[in-house]
């Protein structure tokens, strides 16, 4: 009898745990976007070690245009198209907005004690370019600090090596592409593997510091035609 | 007199074979409309043309025939069957490469019968065996509509079929076997609204080309309708809408209907995966009293017995650690005791005790929502969805299955095991 009661008495309250109030799910873009940092990170600050880039406090016009580019297959990674295809242009600039906003510190430089000369060859491409390849330098677009430039033009550092190095051949063998003109495209194509390497490896080298805020402009225009950047 | 014989034979043979052939060809052609009219002799009404936009999303038309990043409905995407690819065509008004030169008959005899305006006959990734039912106003209103759109160059890809299904003649078997021109036939006991519900999900709707199961020739089975399908080549399952161990929706109210063909998102259940491309693209768009038809239909399918298979005996090792990734994995959202999670506005994270998609006894989907995770589509009512994150990067094969075990067992669930090999197919 006690026993019946006993039995009777836990599923009642196994029914009032279940009819009361479920766990109240925060209303805030972060609780939406937990998918996000599955492999993006934290906050989306991303890890030292991993190969997936931070999307933290990159411009949100870069952000926007990386989720289209994903819905409209002109970058190719099968997770994010899965995650980004039902959604509509309002939402994905909401979470490129969100991931924008954030303001979070940086993980140390992933590269460390790489060869001398892969160093200065690629700090070299980095500011100066090669004229006589046709290579603009990465600041000259990406701003002096390699912050970024608002509102669509990334910045450059605190990214892993191998997800810089991946992306280049990307864009050499059209499995990345931006709108057209997709002036990234012709730059890749213009680097030799060994360039690729160098600047990949410089950049991943960099310490960032807070604030590493987009710049608002750039100082002159930019050296080739971009269908991301251009209004 | 053996010779004799033998010709008697031969001349026996040949006659089956072209009475066969015959019987194909004509069961390929029966029931066809005389093609009358041009491509010039068809003049669309405004009211038309509107219908048929409309009429495009009942149908989803550009699921299929709007490549990613392509051009709308100039096709080029390509559908994986067992038998190979088949390109979706062209179907804007260019008169080279898309539908620029076709009649409104020659439109009406691909939707009806499934032969092309060149008279090739159509594959059947193409759901002519569902939109056969349309009705030829219907038919004329999308052609309309489609006729509105802005021309695209761009030439049909041609398909990528294995032999022998890359033959005409393969194709003209396969239909003389599985396929008859249909016309829906109203069911005079059944209300108004009901028989509307039924035309769109059995016509246009095409529902039965993923919720029913297929032969191994690839034909769905009319007399199993809406009982459950693997889609073929995606690892994922379209649950039975005959079965309310399923997707079957007999005890739910149609305003749950409703809501998950309008929002995607119920307490009962998220649209993820293919069904979440069905409600972004397509039930999101259709009238309140489409909807209601449809959830009538819906709800009055003869509901089969339930299938769950032999529950999980789990052992104290699997109960302990089920328990244990349940809580560090799964809890924070859908509940300590698998109750689901809610914000504000309703439901956020569905409640697991007692889903039906977590207990299906394929548990292919649900193993692909905790590999892959996902977002169910944003919908003008649930415009900000929440996502649930893949769990494929963080744990292994058998955790996964150990988890997927437990959790179909807990809070009174019961559904046969989940092993560390079902995950590694899934992934």
């Amino acid at each position: 009898m006690l026993r019946v009661a006993l039995a009777a008495l836990a599923s009642m309250t196994l029914s009032v745990a279940m009819a009361g109030a479920p766990p109240t799910v925060p209303d805030t873009m972060a609780q939406r976007v937990q998918p996000c940092t599955a492999c993006h990170g934290k906050e989306g600050r991303s890890t030292q070690l991993g190969f997936f880039p931070r999307i933290a406090g990159k411009p949100a016009g870069y952000l926007y245009n990386q989720l289209d580019n994903f819905r409209s297959g002109r970058r190719a990674y099968p997770t994010m198209t899965y995650f980004v295809e039902q959604m509509s242009d309002d939402y994905l600039r909401e979470i490129a907005g969100y991931f924008a906003s954030l303001e979070l510190p940086y993980a140390p430089p992933q590269t460390v004690d790489a060869p001398p000369d892969e160093i200065r060859r690629g700090e070299a491409l980095v500011r100066q370019g090669d004229a006589a390849h046709g290579i603009p330098a990465c600041v000259q677009c990406h701003g002096a600090a390699m912050t970024g430039v608002l509102p669509a033009i990334p910045g450059l550092l605190g990214l892993p090596r191998g997800y810089l190095v991946e992306q280049f051949g990307a864009w050499r063998t059209g499995q990345r592409k931006a709108l057209a003109p997709d002036c990234m495209a012709k730059i890749a194509t213009a680097l030799t593997p060994a360039d690729i390497t160098a600047v990949a490896t410089w950049l991943s080298a960099q310490p960032v510091s807070l604030p590493p805020a987009a710049a608002d402009t750039l100082a002159r225009p930019l050296p080739l035609a971009c269908g991301s950047v251009s209004p | 007199m053996t010779r004799r014989r033998t010709a008697a034979l031969v001349l026996v043979l040949a006659t089956i074979v072209v009475a066969g052939a015959g019987l194909v060809a004509w069961l390929n052609v029966r029931g066809e409309d005389p093609l009358t009219g041009d491509a010039g002799s068809f003049a669309a009404t405004p009211e038309q043309v509107a219908r048929g936009a409309y009429l495009a999303r009942a149908g989803n038309c550009a699921a299929c025939h709007t490549d990613r990043g392509g051009a709308a409905f100039a096709g080029g995407k390509g559908i994986a069957t067992p038998f190979g690819t088949v390109y979706a065509s062209n179907l804007t008004p260019d008169a080279k490469t898309g539908i620029g030169g076709w009649s409104a008959a020659q439109f009406w005899r691909a939707m009806h019968n499934g032969r092309s305006a060149d008279g090739r006959l159509l594959y059947p990734a193409f759901p002519y065996p569902n939109f056969t039912e349309i009705t030829r106003a219907d038919s004329d209103a999308l052609f309309s509509w489609l006729r509105s759109q802005v021309p695209v160059t761009q030439v049909n890809r041609p398909h990528e079929l294995r032999f022998p299904y890359n033959l005409q003649a393969s194709l003209a078997v396969w239909r003389a076997l599985f396929f008859t021109p249909g016309v829906y036939e109203p069911a005079p006991e059944r209300s108004a609204q009901w028989n509307r519900g039924a035309y769109l999900v059995r016509s246009l709707g095409h529902c039965a080309a993923c919720h029913s199961p297929r032969n191994a020739f690839g034909a769905t089975r009319d007399s199993l309708e809406l009982s459950g399908g693997l889609i073929p080549l995606q690892n994922w399952y379209a649950p039975s809408l005959a079965s309310g161990a399923e997707a079957g929706v007999a005890d739910w109210s149609s305003r749950e209907v409703a809501d998950l063909l309008k929002t995607g998102l119920t307490p009962r259940g998220a649209a993820l995966g293919p069904m979440a491309e069905v409600v972004f693209r397509s039930t999101q768009h259709l009238t309140d009293p489409d909807i209601a038809a449809m959830a009538e239909f819906l709800k009055s399918l003869p509901q089969a017995p339930a299938h769950r298979g032999t529950p999980a005996k789990l052992d104290k090792a699997v109960q302990a650690h089920g328990e244990v990734l349940y809580k560090d994995h799964c809890a924070s959202c859908h509940g300590a005791n698998g109750e689901g999670g809610a914000g504000p506005r309703g439901v956020v994270y569905v409640p697991l005790a007692g889903n039906g998609k977590v207990l299906l006894e394929t548990p292919a989907n649900f193993i692909h929502i905790v590999v892959n995770g996902g977002f169910p589509p944003t919908t003008a009512g649930n415009p900000r969805p929440y996502g649930m994150p893949p769990f494929g990067p963080s744990l292994k094969d058998d955790e996964i299955a150990v988890l997927a075990t437990w959790v179909r067992n807990a809070w009174g669930n019961a559904a046969p095991p989940v092993s560390a090999l079902d995950v590694l197919n899934a992934r």
